[in-house]
């Protein structure tokens, strides 16, 4: 009885539940037919990631030079460098900037779209591609499309500004609105993704639950405030963390953007990263800003753990 | 209270199964209620803010470039639509090169990526190995790595290969996706053990049993493996940027980028070429959209 209940959970769940079989005997044979299942993946799993991770932390001690040069251990002085390094921090503010910026709007109109298209209105093939379409297209293709948009002479931007009443702006060449031409671009390009995802999130929810309210006379925007909304905690907790990671790893589109040009107010860490690296050739110190980086990362992901543990404590 | 409520929060929204449905009719709601003309309204007007972007890239695509450079908003030039722009991006022979190099390298990434990934989902889901938890621990911890911080080291790790400016240097450091392992096992524990059983019965091998009774029963969420690891790796811009300088080695992303400065201002060239490499991938979607909706809602794990 426990048996059939556990896996029919696993299947409507998805399970997690541990369905492997145990039969006596088939030890060291067991364990002969994992490692070949296993060893494509693991040993393409420790060359391609596992050693990076360790060999670019070796890097970041040294003085390694992308032409071969150097190599020496220089201790702790990338990261001394980096750490009182003005254009990391700056390249660190605009990212975390970007991450704000973008984090905002990339949830919100989701949860618009997804909460409109949700109500079952006619229509939904062309909602869909309509909203998911751009995610599918290359950065270089968005870019482009974006710099003619943004063009200040021919650019449909000013146009729309204009019918508006509002002055024309030099969006990209400007180094006050070129942020915030990116943000736009990008929440265009991306916001498809998590607006499948809100989606799907609210076909989970028990079509009976609004049979009921709607017995009970509850209107539609009540239902949405009272059944919708209320279950949408977890995939908005994940949207939200799955969006923070990648909004802080800007680079293609602001990079792209802006013609490959490093402005002050676009740099993000990632194309700091890149410039140190492969412009200035510092294969040592591009390496120390990565793991910089990589522990804000880390920080970003402990902090929507604790955030989370919290709130499940709360339930 | 569902238990869906309870559930952790992948599970909820990480549901293998999760079936894209209709809400049904729910009674007593007015199918034209003032509620209900504002939401379409609302939502007629995001598909157009979202559609017109790319629809004023086709426009001008199909311009002259002195109506494309003339800032008339006009959805047709002065001189009326032509092809100019895309005779003139076709006859560039490259092109062809990095549509050809980006279609077998995705490719390539998509067929290594989910067989090195099923296989392993496959002994973490049902086989018992020493080391099984802390193997499996020390995967889904990786997700949090962005490939992004590994630029350096792994551009010096294809220094020291000799793989600069090969296929194989574009393609191996793309095929590991520990995400993919955790999706992949995830669908094989929902897969009734009773099947394997009387396989195993009747004598059959592991690898048998993998082949033609999990996998088969498996292909939905492969193709939607298979399809986002292939959009990722066709969209793919800052690795092959990194590792190709040969020309005709490039990627369509990286090639396109190349070329924008030497294009210059021939805003319908660059648009021409931009709706050529949207193209497949918007036909891809067309075609397999069921695939990549409840891919989406499988994995939530995309990435940009």
């Amino acid at each position: 009885m426990t048996n059939t209940a556990t896996s029919t959970r696993a299947i409507v769940t998805g399970g997690a539940s541990d369905l492997r079989p145990r039969r006596a005997g088939t030890g060291r044979r067991e364990q002969l037919v994992s490692w070949a299942f296993l060893a494509p993946f693991v040993v393409a799993f420790v060359l391609f990631l596992i050693w990076p991770i360790v060999h670019g932390i070796y890097l970041s001690f040294t003085d390694q030079s992308l032409t071969g040069a150097g190599g020496s251990l220089v201790g702790f002085a990338n990261y001394a460098e980096a750490l009182t390094d003005p254009v990391m921090w700056r390249s660190m503010g605009n990212t975390v900037w970007f991450t704000l910026l973008s984090t905002v709007p990339l949830v919100a109109i989701a949860l618009l779209m997804a909460a409109l298209v949700d109500r079952g209105l006619p229509g939904q093939w062309l909602w869909r591609l309509s909203f998911f379409m751009p995610y599918l297209l290359a950065s270089t293709v968005i870019s482009q499309i974006w710099v003619w948009i943004f063009n200040p002479q021919i650019g449909a931007a000013n146009n729309v500004l204009e019918a508006f009443g509002l002055e024309p702006l030099a969006w990209l060449q400007n180094p006050e609105t070129n942020m915030m031409s990116i943000v736009i671009a990008t929440v265009w390009w991306t916001v498809g993704f998590n607006f499948l995802l809100y989606l799907a999130a609210m076909q989970n929810i028990p079509p009976q639950q609004y049979e009921a309210a709607s017995l009970d006379g509850a209107s539609t925007w009540r239902q949405f405030w009272s059944i919708t909304l209320p279950q949408l905690g977890p995939a908005t907790v994940l949207i939200l963390l799955l969006q923070i990671l990648a909004s802080l790893k800007l680079f293609d589109q602001a990079y792209q953007m802006l013609g490959g040009v490093a402005s002050d107010t676009t740099r993000s860490i990632v194309q700091y990263i890149y410039e140190a690296g492969f412009t200035s050739y510092r294969f040592g110190y591009s390496a120390a800003i990565s793991y910089v980086f990589f522990a804000l990362i880390v920080i970003v992901g402990v902090a929507q753990a604790v955030v989370s543990r919290r709130r499940k404590e709360q339930l | 209270m569902s238990a869906t409520t309870l559930a952790p929060t992948t599970e909820t929204i990480v549901a293998p199964q999760a079936r894209a449905r209709r809400r049904p009719h729910v009674p007593g709601q007015k199918p034209f209620g003032p509620l209900r003309i504002v939401a379409f309204a609302v939502l007629a007007l995001l598909a157009i803010g979202w559609l017109l972007p790319f629809l004023w890239a086709v426009a001008t695509a199909f311009k002259t470039e002195t109506d494309a450079a003339s800032g008339d908003p006009g959805w047709i030039g002065a001189s009326g639509p032509t092809i100019e722009a895309f005779t003139a991006i076709l006859s560039q022979g490259n092109v062809y090169t990095w549509a050809f190099n980006s279609l077998w390298t995705s490719a390539a990434v998509t067929l290594i990526t989910l067989a090195i990934s099923a296989l392993a989902a496959y002994a973490f889901s049902r086989l018992d190995f020493t080391g099984r938890k802390w193997l499996f621990a020390v995967i889904i911890a990786s997700i949090v790595v962005p490939p992004q911080v590994l630029i350096i080291p792994l551009f010096y790790q294809m220094l020291t290969f000799n793989m600069i400016d090969t296929y194989w240097g574009l393609i191996l450091p793309q095929v590991v996706a520990p995400a993919m392992v955790f999706i992949l096992k995830r669908f094989f524990d929902a897969v009734p053990i009773e099947l394997e059983e009387a396989a195993r019965v009747d004598g059959a091998s592991r690898f048998r049993i993998f082949w033609s009774i999990v996998l088969p029963l498996s292909r939905p969420i492969l193709a939607s493996v298979a399809i986002f690891v292939f959009i990722g790796a066709w969209n793919n811009f800052l690795w092959p940027f990194l590792v190709i300088n040969d020309t005709t080695l490039m990627t369509l992303p990286v090639g396109l980028q190349t070329v924008i400065s030497a294009y210059g201002v021939q805003y319908a060239q660059v648009m021409a070429q931009a709706v050529l490499a949207a193209l497949p991938l918007i036909i891809v979607f067309i075609i397999f959209q069921k695939q990549i909706v409840k891919g989406v809602a499988t994995s939530g794990f995309g990435g940009q």
